[in-house]
């Protein structure tokens, strides 16, 4: 029995989070309406020239530079001919020989070992329009006609080619994750699988273990979460090994993932690159990226998610913290200022992953829009080591928090939540209770501990919750040694 | 040396429907064009620098900036076929 190994490479598309778009000045946040973001440019009306974002070239550098890549120094526009009316001009600006960025890697923990992804090349396009094929099927084949919204149109689109070093569907997930992880640090893209402005096709190819020959290939598409990616991959390993092992063979060709089937069916057969007739276009002039470019491209790069989550291990989250807050951008940054202001870590974190990212669940909201600071967290943090607040009622100040309500002081006098740290006054509740249950104090002077919690807990009970449980029991005790 | 071409496919690749007259008239063309990008080819170039374009620019950028597009109504003027706001195109594939 042959024992297979699964050869994957990831292209990820991904769009940027510019203004405007890439080679005309239309707006890249439109609404539903359609043809409502277009202009001479991305509609290829005659005589109209492309000019390319300088943002967009920032953000691709970006991504270049976080992968390890090598950014070329002389790099070219090229058109990428096809017949398909997605985009109006017949052809894509794309990026062929001298993409801008070459041989990176990016390192992916899969189950706790870590391994290298290398990196092929990251190039600089733009994204299509949107088409609505229109008939019974509501599917390509079989419409009567298609409906074209050039909105997207010109999006700059920046595409991440990977060697094909990856052998299973849980590395392609892991480097997905990472990969997402990575631009949204950058800040150049929201990078969200199920709204398209991050997407993914796998290249499959299976052969014997030990063989160093690559199988015949297939590639899928239309996976739009790293679950169903993850999925979609594991279905192709199965169908290629299955294929053939009953004597079939793979051909070249596009699979579509039908995520309710749980199945890629067949979709075109893939044209050759030589199809695409690629060359250079003559309309945009060659990109020059000197040193001095590259280099503050190197000196802007902000901590990488790998960093990050070391750096929140390091001051005190645990694991599965650390991950949270790492994938939640903001908290992270949050925790980090909390820390520097001095709360506890754990304290913080635990806050932070649980009832802060429940609120925003909830809410549907972002930390960014609420009132919570790092300031606060850490007086929140003082006030509960201090002994103002117990734990529960520092959850429920952070909720007051969280909902506008004030800094954590008001809110706990508001909600009357703050412990009474005066003595005196616990002191003079210990007395009263203790008065009025004289059997159970007599039991305790006789050395049975039993009646400490029931005493406690009329204390408790006197002071309204407000009393540090631990400063009672002390009082207690120490009324019984006189 | 013979420069060979094979025009049939050039010319689907463009789509574009070709008499058998228009294949052999352009078929010759394209191979004038070839041969002299092979004497280009032939020229010895070493030490010189390559060029890409034929200005020597790079770096032509604008600032991401969000100028206004055009009214929908304009957009689609020039369309030969519209339907609720979007540009309508025949059926894509014949299968």
């Amino acid at each position: 029995m042959t024992e297979w190994e699964a050869v994957i490479g990831l292209e990820t598309h991904v769009e940027l989070q510019t203004k405007s778009k890439m080679f005309c000045g239309c707006p890249v946040d439109f609404g539903d309406e359609p043809n409502t973001a277009v202009c001479p440019v991305c509609l290829a009306l005659p005589g109209a020239l492309p000019v390319p974002n300088r943002e967009a070239i920032e953000g691709i550098l970006s991504i270049g530079d976080a992968l390890n890549c090598t950014l070329t120094e002389d790099s070219l526009f090229y058109r990428k001919n096809y017949f398909y009316p997605d985009l109006p001009k017949n052809y894509q600006i794309s990026q062929y020989t001298f993409p801008l960025c070459v041989d990176g890697h990016l390192d992916v923990d899969v189950d706790g070992e870590s391994t290298t992804v290398g990196i092929t090349r990251v190039h600089m396009e733009e994204d299509t329009g949107k088409s609505t094929h229109v008939g019974e099927s509501g599917r390509i084949h079989g419409a009567e006609h298609t409906l074209l919204d050039f909105n997207r149109a010109g999006v700059p689109l920046v595409e991440v080619v990977t060697e094909p070093d990856i052998r299973s569907p849980e590395q392609a997930r892991a480097y997905g994750m990472e990969l997402q992880r990575i631009v949204r640090a950058l800040g150049v893209s929201d990078a969200r699988l199920e709204e398209g402005s991050m997407r993914f096709d796998a290249n499959i190819s299976i052969r014997p273990v030990g063989s160093e020959e690559l199988g015949t290939r297939s590639e899928v598409k239309n996976v739009n979460s790293l679950r169903s990616m993850q999925r979609a991959i594991a279905y192709e390993i199965t169908r290629q090994i299955e294929v053939l092992e009953s004597g079939g063979s793979i051909h070249l060709e596009t699979r579509h993932w039908d995520e309710a089937k749980g199945v890629t069916k067949p979709g075109r057969t893939k044209e050759d690159s030589a199809d695409y007739r690629y060359f250079q276009d003559p309309d945009l002039l060659p990109l020059h990226i000197d040193d001095a470019w590259r280099e503050r491209v190197r000196d802007r790069r902000p901590k990488l998610p790998a960093a990050k989550r070391a750096r929140y291990r390091e001051l005190g989250a645990d694991e599965r913290a650390a991950d949270l807050l790492t994938d939640a951008g903001d908290l992270g940054g949050l925790f980090e200022s909390a820390v520097a202001e001095g709360a506890d870590a754990r304290t913080v974190a635990i806050w932070l992953t649980g009832e802060v990212v429940a609120y925003l669940r909830r809410e549907e909201t972002e930390v960014g829009e609420t009132s919570l600071t790092a300031s606060s967290l850490a007086r929140l943090a003082e006030m509960t080591t201090g002994g103002d607040l117990s734990a529960t009622a520092a959850k429920e100040v952070l909720a007051g928090v969280l909902a506008g309500e004030g800094n954590p002081r008001d809110v706990a006098e508001a909600r009357d939540l703050l412990q009474i740290s005066d003595v005196n006054a616990i002191e003079a509740e210990v007395d009263a209770v203790l008065e009025q249950h004289p059997q159970a104090l007599e039991k305790l002077r006789e050395g049975d501990p039993k009646p400490i919690g029931f005493l406690v807990g009329q204390v408790m009970r006197a002071t309204g919750g407000k009393a540090d449980p631990r400063m009672v029991q002390d009082l207690i005790r120490k009324k019984t040694q006189e | 040396m013979p420069v060979e071409i094979d025009i049939e496919r050039v010319a689907h690749l463009a789509r574009i429907a070709l008499t058998d007259d228009e294949m052999a008239a352009y078929g010759k063309q394209l191979v004038h064009i070839l041969e002299h990008a092979e004497r280009v080819q032939a020229l010895p170039t070493d030490g010189v620098e390559p060029t890409s374009h034929p200005l020597p620019m790079v770096n032509a950028f604008r600032s991401d900036e969000v100028t206004d597009p055009l009214s929908r109504d304009d957009a689609l003027a020039g369309a030969p076929d519209v339907e609720d706001g979007y540009f309508r195109v025949p059926k894509i594939l014949d299968e």
